[in-house]
């Protein structure tokens, strides 16, 4: 074999600009506007009166090798060679010209891949790696997000929603990625103090450290035979995995008491009204895979139910701001439980204190 | 390979119905690569019966050198899934804006179908390459691979995180500085910090190129760089027009959806009252061949978001109102430091920027970090009179008097 090539390390990644379409690279910077051309297409007009054709189809995330080579097939036949991502895991293919646009509709179409997440429509669902991939999960990530978008579809491939609708899920309170500012976010929960595995945690964990990573203070050195260990006051638990994430000697999964909660009326963007959280909707749903029914139906019910009642431009929080959460928890059909009311740090910003009340 | 390709997964088979695309699909179209996909499809396949994750916290492993871009996962039952009784993850730093050639992609997939599950994910949560599932022997080839062909790790742990950036100025007329640039630039200039954990956790830099965020970096990044501009919006009073004839409904769907309420419309012309626009694009969005930023642009940069773990999530607050684009990249470089310093001096294990402020208060923040407080860093000044005066203060205006 020819000798081993140096080691090379702190490069950073390539350049981007060595993976810019031309069409790109001659308007970099440039571009006047845009239209929309029907869902999942759009048009970007440049200062020069050049023109950047778009077509965004959905993608499970999770890909084969094969696929990627799959979408770099179509890139090369129809696209010069070049195509990118975007944040929330779509695939973008761009043009110079309008004049391939149906045939590339036409090919995604034929291996499964739904052109659409534009404008007035559901975008793709961000999500993390549950059973597939992570240790901490109360749930999958995958799967649920399948289900949820099976039955989502047409609001992914047409635009007839109020306005934008961000959907996310994370498989634990870690929540890799922003699902705590969706306008619906699918959140895995533990339900259940950890179970304090005694022996290992002698040996794998650092016992202050492992006291000084509860936020509550539920976690207190305790003497077993002689030897020091951990317990939980089980009463000040609220399940969140620092614990866990410290100390692998304290695992909270639990097939019994893990699911889902359903979270709802964040965003990110700052038009119209500023930036907010996602609010509890549904406490607990439970996990039932493979397809998770009861998840599905209470994301769709939301949905629909805001699209039938929302004004045009109004997000998924600027709508419930606007009729108010009593008149939203009527509409839903969700029941209002004491887990609504916040209990933890701040949690008195949120007690409606006045007399404006919607009878 | 001495592996069943023909693994029993009737529950998973469930999922490959429906008009969605399927991962897993996507999984069983990797049993070509190799066995790793085969076992994996049995992993999940079992969590989906047991409604439990089969892998175990993850263990210490990675490239020579660096401290992250490795995520160790093991499996709790490797003696039914022998193929994936490792299968740990590498984060591959993507291009700026996730831009791709053909053949880098190509390239991409070459080397991890020789190093790897041949599984990923386009991309991770931060924004990464995710290579999905390799042995610990493979890390290192695997690496050298990557490197020979331009591509390095991202980052993991209490580390600079693979910074993102909106698609910016490639593809977006609302561009108010370049989002790929400055991604770009600050992911070189903090290679180090990226590849060798030193902080207290991760800290994270998102660069949106307009108020419209679209990588949320006011949720998630602790410092979000956010485009704006300073000067009026651009208005072409003809097209304005134009959006009026073809059935907008300039007063209902722009005029009263407007924050602020600064515009009006009398039916021929539309006046923004510039002085109060809080630059929240919802005009910009709805008619974007009429309106645009303005000329004079650059970015707000705010400080401190995090998801809930630990202390309760975070959005990010102002700290610097405008930067001129010009002066950004040296802005956020010399003001990254200065929190940095901070931060390492006074963060606790685990404490994100934004809990460090929460807990120390934003004005003791200004103060360790040299920045002069402005009205625009708060929605509102305090409510109750608990003031910690200083004593130096009182003294040096009576000496004055
Ligand atoms: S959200 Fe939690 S369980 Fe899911 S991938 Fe992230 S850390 Fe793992
Ligand atoms: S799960 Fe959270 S609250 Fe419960 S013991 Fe662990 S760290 Fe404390
Ligand atoms: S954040 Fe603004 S500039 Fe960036 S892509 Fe989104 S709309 Fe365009
Ligand atoms: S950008 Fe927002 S605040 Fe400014 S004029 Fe337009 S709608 Fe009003």
């Amino acid at each position: 074999m020819a000798e081993k090539p140096k080691r090379i390390t702190d490069i950073g990644p390539p350049h981007y600009q060595k993976f810019l379409p031309p069409i790109i690279k001659e308007n970099y910077g440039k571009w006047k506007y845009h239209e929309r051309l029907g869902p999942g297409v759009m048009v970007h007009v440049s200062e020069a009166g050049a023109k950047c054709y778009t077509v965004r189809c959905g993608s499970p995330r999770l890909l084969s090798t094969k696929t990627i080579r799959f979408l770099a097939e179509l890139a090369d036949k129809y696209c010069g060679g070049y195509l990118r991502f975007t944040s929330r895991n779509n695939v973008e293919f761009l043009m110079d010209s309008p004049d391939n646009i149906e045939a590339l509709k036409k090919d995604l179409a034929d291996a499964g891949f739904p052109v659409g997440g534009t404008n007035n429509a559901i975008s793709n669902i961000v999500h993390t790696q549950g059973w597939v991939h992570c240790h901490s999960s109360a749930t999958d990530a995958s799967g649920i997000v399948k289900c949820v978008m099976d039955a989502l579809y047409e609001r992914f491939t047409h635009e007839d929603l109020p306005a934008k609708l961000r959907i996310a899920l994370a498989c634990c309170l870690n929540m890799c990625g922003a699902v705590h500012c969706s306008d619906i976010a699918i959140l895995g929960v533990h339900r259940r103090p950890p179970r304090i595995l005694h022996e290992s945690l002698r040996k794998v964990c650092e016992i202050p450290t492992l006291i000084a990573s509860c936020p509550t203070g539920a976690i207190r050195p305790k003497t077993i035979d002689g030897q020091q260990t951990v317990e939980v006051v089980e009463e000040q638990c609220m399940y969140c995995g620092n614990c866990y994430t410290v100390c692998p000697a304290m695992p909270l999964n639990d097939p019994e008491n893990d699911g889902l909660s359903i979270w709802v009326g964040g965003k990110v963007s700052n038009a119209r009204s500023e930036p907010k959280f996602s609010k509890l909707a549904i406490p607990y749903l439970p996990n039932n895979p493979p397809r998770w029914p009861e998840v599905v139906q209470a994301v769709t019910k939301i949905v629909e139910v805001y699209a039938a009642n929302a004004r045009k431009y109004e997000r998924m929080g600027e709508w419930i701001e606007r009729i108010g959460w009593p008149r939203f928890f009527e509409l839903t059909g969700i029941e209002f439980t004491r887990y609504h009311i916040d209990d933890f740090k701040h949690a008195g910003l949120t007690y409606h204190r006045s007399a404006h009340i919607r009878m | 390979m001495a592996v069943d390709e023909k693994v029993n997964t009737p529950l998973l088979d469930e999922l490959e119905k429906g008009p969605w695309p399927s991962f897993v699909k996507e999984i069983k179209k990797a049993q070509s690569v190799g066995p790793m996909a085969t076992d994996l499809l049995g992993q999940l396949e079992l969590s989906y019966e047991d409604k439990i994750g089969h892998w175990k916290h993850g263990g210490i492993v990675g490239v020579l050198g660096y401290g992250g871009g490795v995520i160790g996962r093991y499996s709790d039952v490797p003696d039914k899934f022998p193929h994936v009784a490792h299968f740990h993850t590498l984060r591959v730093n993507m291009p700026s804006g996730w831009f791709y050639s053909t053949e880098a992609l190509r390239t991409l997939c070459d080397i991890w179908d020789r190093h790897g599950s041949g599984l990923t994910n386009m991309h991770g949560s931060t924004g990464d390459i995710i290579f999905l599932g390799t042995r610990t022997e493979e890390l290192e080839p695997c690496f050298a691979e990557l490197t020979q062909a331009g591509f390095d790790l991202g980052g993991s742990g209490s580390c600079v995180r693979t910074p993102s950036a909106c698609v910016g100025p490639a593809r977006c007329e609302w561009a108010c500085y370049d989002t790929l640039k400055m991604c770009y630039e600050i992911t070189m200039a903090y290679q180090d910090e990226l590849h060798r954990p030193p902080f207290p956790y991760k800290f994270k830099f998102k660069f949106s190129g307009c108020p419209n965020d679209c990588v949320a970096s006011i949720a998630r990044a602790d410092l979000s760089v956010i485009g704006t501009w300073k000067d009026e919006i651009q208005q072409d009073d003809e097209a304005v027009r134009q959006y009026a004839a073809e059935g907008l409904d300039i007063q209902r769907d722009v005029v009263e959806r407007c924050p602020t309420r600064c515009m009006s419309w009398d039916g021929e012309k539309l006046t923004i009252e510039n002085r109060e626009c809080v630059r929240c694009m919802h005009c910009i969005n709805v008619m974007p061949k009429a309106l645009s930023p303005g000329k004079e642009r650059g970015a707000t940069l705010l400080i401190g978001a995090k998801a809930p773990i630990v202390q309760g999530a975070l959005l990010s607050s102002v700290l610097i109102p405008f930067v001129p684009e010009d002066e950004l990249l040296e802005t956020i470089k010399e003001l990254t430091d200065r929190v940095w310093d901070f931060w390492d001096e006074y963060g606790m294990n685990r404490e994100r920027v934004g809990e460090l402020i929460q807990r120390v208060g934003m004005a003791n923040f200004l103060d360790a970090i040299g920045l002069d407080p402005t009205p625009e860093m708060i929605t509102a000044p305090r409510d109750n009179p608990y003031i910690f005066f200083r004593e130096e203060e009182g003294e040096e205006e009576e000496s004055e008097a």
